[in-house]
C-alpha cells in the first residue's frame, strides 16, 4: 500500500505485551492501522483477541508497551483520542429500565453526538416501533442493535468492535459490512474481532494464536 | 480535524445525573429499601435497649448516624454496579468527558436518591428516639452537611469493588473507617445542641471534610474505576 | 535523580540488590535486638512509679511508632507507583502491609497488657489506642482487597490507591479521636504526665527501636523479593532462577 508510506497511523501499537493470570497472551506485539484499513483480529478463544482490542481502546493497560494516536501516546491525549474513537465491547452498555430511543440517545450525546436523531437512526437497525419499549422487555439481539445504531451517527474515526456481529441476522451483517466500507471510505478505520467471514477481502489480518505459557 | 462539539461539563454532568435519575425513579427498590433499613435499625434499638425516655435520648443522635451510616452503606452498590455489569460504565471512561464530572454526577444522583430521603425520615425517627428538642435543627444540619460525604467516600469503595464478585463485605470493611471522623464531628454536634451551646464548630469542621472529599474522592474514584474495568 | 533510581526500576535488579541487603538486615536486627531487649529486660532500671510492668514499654513503642512509619511508606510507595507508574512500587506496598498489620497487631496486645497492671483494664478508649485501632482496620482493608483481586498488578494498584486513601484520612481520624476522646473523658482514664526519659532508659529504647526497625526491613525484603517473583513468574530470569536452584 504506497498510501500507507506517506500518511501517518491513526492507531499503533508498539512493542505490546499483555500477561493475564501468569499467561503470556503476546509479546512484544507491534500494529500501525492507516485511514481506510480493516483489520480483522483473529485467533482462537483466549488467545487475547479481546483483551487486544481493551488495550487499543485504553481500557485496559498492558504489561509492557504503549498505544498511539497520531504518534503521541493516549495517555497524554486522552480527550481527544476518546472524541475519535468508538469502542463496542461485548456488553452492549443498554440499560434495562430504559426504553430503546432513551439508551440511544444518551449513548449519542454523551459522545458529543446529537441526541435528537436517535428515532431516526433505530430504524436503520430496525428497531422501528420498539423505540418506546423498554429495554428489559427487548432480547439480547435488540440490545445488541441499539448500541450499534450508534455507528449510523458516529464521526469517530477510529472504530474498535469486540464481536459486532454476534446476534444480528444476515441482513444486519450485510448493512453493517455496507457500513464499515463507507466508513473507510472516508478516511477512519475498522478493527475488529469476529468469528465469521467477512464478504469483502480487502481486510488485514492480524493472528494471536494461544499459548499454554 | 476535530468536528465534533463535545459537551460543556455543565451538560455531560446534567446528562448523566438525569439519566442516572430517571433509573432510579423506575427502579424505586433503590430508592426505598435502604430508607426502610434505615428505619428498622433505628427501631430496634429501643427493642433492644428499653424504652426509657432518658437513656433514648441520650444515645440517639450516635443510634440515627450509625444507622444512617450502614444504610448508606447498603445503597452504595448500586452506584456503579449494574453500570459495570452490563458495559455502560466503560462506555462512560471512554467518552471524551473527564471522569471527574462522571463520577461526580453519578455520586450527586446517588446522594439525591438516598441521602435526601434520610434526611427527610430523620426528624419522625428522632421523635421515636426522643430526642432533645434543641437538637432538631443541628441533627438535620449535619445530615445534610454529612451524608453527601458518606455518599463521596462510599463512592471510592465501589469503584475499588465493584469488579470483585463478593465485594459487600469487603465494601464495608474498606468504606467504615473512613465514615468515622464525620461521625465523631456529627454526633458530638447534636450533643452540644442539646445542652444549648453553640456547635458551629462541629459543623464547619463537617463542612471542611465535605470539601475535603468533593474535591478529593471523585478523582480517587475514577483512578479506581480504571483499575477495576481493566 | 532518575538516573539514579532506574536501574532499581528494573525487577531483576531490585531482586538481586535486596538479595544483597537482605543478610546485612538480618545481622542488624540480631544484633540490635540481643542487645537491646537484654539491657531492656534485665538491666535497665524499673520505673519508679510502675515498676517492672514497665518494660513492656521497650516492646510497645517500637510497635506502635513502626506501626504508623510504615503505613506511610506503603502510602509512598502507593503515590510512586500512581504518579510514575513503578510497578515495583505496587510490590513494595504490596510486601509492606501485612507487616504494618501485625506490627499494629503487636502495638494494641502489648498496650492492652500494659493497661492491665496500669489502669486495671484490659482496654481503654484512649485516644492513642483507638487511633492504633482504627489504623489496624485500614491496613486490614487494604490486605483484603490486595487479596480479592486474582491479577496482582490490578490488586496492587488497587490497594495502592486504598492506602493513598487511608494515608489522607488518618491523620483526620487521628485528630477527630483525639477531639472526641477530650469531650469524653472519663473518670478511669488517668493520664500520665509525659515523664522525661532517663538516659539509661532511653539508650535500651533507641537501640531498640533500631532492631525492630531492621527487622522490619528484613521481612519487608523477603516478602518483597516474593512478591517480584509472583508478578514476573512468566519472565525469562526468573524461570532461569527456578532452574538454577534445581541444579544445585
Amino acid at each position: 500500500m504506497p498510501l500507507s508510506e506517506i500518511l501517518s497511523p491513526l492507531i499503533e501499537a508498539r512493542q505490546l505485551s499483555c500477561i493475564r493470570e501468569d499467561r503470556i497472551l503476546f509479546e512484544h506485539l507491534n500494529l500501525a492501522v492507516f485511514p481506510g484499513e480493516i483489520v480483522q483480529v483473529e485467533g482462537p478463544n483466549g488467545a487475547g483477541k479481546t483483551s487486544l482490542l481493551r488495550i487499543l481502546a485504553g481500557l485496559s493497560s498492558p504489561y509492557d508497551g504503549e498505544i498511539c494516536y497520531q504518534g503521541q501516546g493516549i495517555r497524554f491525549c486522552k480527550e481527544q483520542f476518546h472524541q475519535d474513537l468508538l469502542y463496542l465491547g461485548h456488553l452492549p452498555g443498554v440499560k434495562g429500565e430504559m426504553s430503546a430511543q432513551e439508551n440511544l440517545a444518551f449513548n449519542l450525546s454523551l459522545h458529543g453526538l446529537d441526541g435528537e436523531q436517535a428515532e431516526t437512526t433505530l430504524s436503520e437497525v430496525n428497531l422501528l416501533g420498539f423505540e418506546d419499549a423498554l429495554a428489559s422487555h427487548l432480547s439480547a439481539g435488540q440490545h445488541r442493535r441499539i448500541a450499534l445504531a450508534r455507528l449510523w451517527q458516529s464521526k469517530a474515526k477510529i472504530w474498535i468492535l469486540d464481536e459486532p456481529f454476534t446476534a444480528i441476522d444476515k441482513n444486519g451483517v450485510q448493512k453493517l459490512e455496507q457500513l464499515f466500507l463507507a466508513h473507510v471510505a472516508q478516511g477512519g478505520c475498522v478493527i475488529l474481532t469476529t468469528h465469521q467471514d467477512l464478504s469483502f477481502d480487502k481486510v488485514k489480518k492480524v493472528t494471536l494464536n494461544y499459548r499454554f505459557y | 480535524m476535530n468536528h465534533q462539539q463535545p459537551l460543556s461539563y455543565r451538560s455531560a454532568f446534567m446528562l448523566i445525573l438525569k439519566r442516572d435519575l430517571t433509573i432510579a425513579f423506575r427502579h424505586q427498590d433503590d430508592i426505598f429499601n435502604p430508607l426502610l433499613f434505615f428505619i428498622i435499625v433505628v427501631t430496634l434499638f429501643p427493642l433492644g435497649i428499653g424504652p426509657e425516655a432518658n437513656t433514648l435520648s441520650r444515645i440517639a443522635p450516635g443510634i440515627i448516624w450509625v444507622a444512617a451510616l450502614l444504610s448508606t452503606l447498603l445503597s452504595l452498590d448500586r452506584l456503579f454496579k449494574s453500570d459495570h455489569e452490563d458495559g455502560s460504565l466503560e462506555q462512560m471512561l471512554l467518552s471524551p468527558h473527564p471522569v471527574f464530572i462522571l463520577v461526580l454526577a453519578k455520586i450527586f444522583a446517588h446522594w439525591l436518591v438516598t441521602g435526601l430521603p434520610l434526611i427527610l425520615i430523620a426528624p419522625v425517627l428522632a421523635v421515636l428516639l426522643h430526642l432533645d428538642e434543641n437538637s432538631y435543627l443541628a441533627l438535620m444540619l449535619t445530615l445534610l452537611l454529612g451524608t453527601p460525604v458518606l455518599s463521596l467516600l462510599g463512592a471510592i469503595g465501589v469503584a475499588l469493588t465493584v469488579g470483585i464478585k463478593k465485594g459487600g463485605i469487603l465494601l464495608s470493611l474498606l468504606v467504615l473507617p473512613l465514615y468515622i471522623p464525620v461521625l465523631i464531628f456529627a454526633t458530638s454536634a447534636i450533643d452540644t445542641a442539646a445542652m444549648n451551646l453553640p456547635y458551629s464548630g462541629q459543623l464547619a469542621i463537617i463542612a471542611a471534610l465535605f470539601f475535603g472529599s468533593l474535591t478529593l474522592a471523585p478523582f480517587a474514584a475514577g483512578a479506581a474505576l480504571k483499575v477495576s474495568t481493566n | 535523580m532518575w538516573k539514579w533510581l532506574h536501574p532499581y526500576a528494573n525487577p531483576e535488579k531490585s531482586y538481586h540488590f535486596t538479595g544483597k541487603l537482605l543478610p546485612w538486615f538480618n545481622y542488624l536486627a540480631l544484633i540490635f535486638l540481643t542487645v537491646g531487649l537484654t539491657w531492656a529486660l534485665l538491666f535497665a532500671p524499673p520505673d519508679y512509679q510502675q515498676g517492672e510492668s514497665f518494660r513492656i514499654f521497650y516492646l510497645h513503642v517500637p510497635a506502635s511508632i513502626l506501626s504508623m512509619g510504615i503505613y506511610l511508606g506503603m502510602a509512598i510507595a502507593a503515590l510512586s507507583s500512581l504518579v510514575w507508574q513503578l510497578k515495583l512500587a505496587d510490590a513494595s506496598a504490596a510486601a509492606l502491609a501485612p507487616v504494618g498489620a501485625v506490627f499494629t497487631a503487636i502495638a494494641l496486645f502489648t498496650g492492652a497488657a500494659w493497661g492491665k497492671p496500669m489502669w486495671g483494664t484490659w482496654w481503654v478508649w484512649d485516644a492513642r489506642i483507638t487511633s492504633e485501632l482504627i489504623l489496624l482496620f485500614l491496613y486490614l482493608g487494604v490486605i483484603a482487597l490486595h487479596n480479592a483481586f486474582e491479577d496482582k498488578n490490578l490488586a496492587g494498584k488497587a490497594a495502592g490507591i486504598l492506602a493513598l486513601v487511608g494515608a489522607i484520612n488518618l491523620p483526620i481520624i487521628h485528630y477527630s479521636v483525639e477531639w472526641w476522646n477530650t469531650l469524653h473523658q472519663g473518670a478511669t482514664v488517668s493520664k500520665f504526665g509525659k515523664p522525661a526519659m532517663a538516659a539509661e532508659m532511653y539508650w535500651p529504647f533507641l537501640i531498640c527501636f533500631f532492631g525492630f526497625s531492621f527487622l522490619v526491613a528484613a521481612i519487608a525484603s523477603v516478602r518483597f523479593r516474593t512478591e517480584i517473583l509472583a508478578r514476573n513468574s512468566v519472565r525469562p530470569w526468573v524461570k532461569a532462577l527456578v532452574l538454577a536452584k534445581e541444579d544445585k
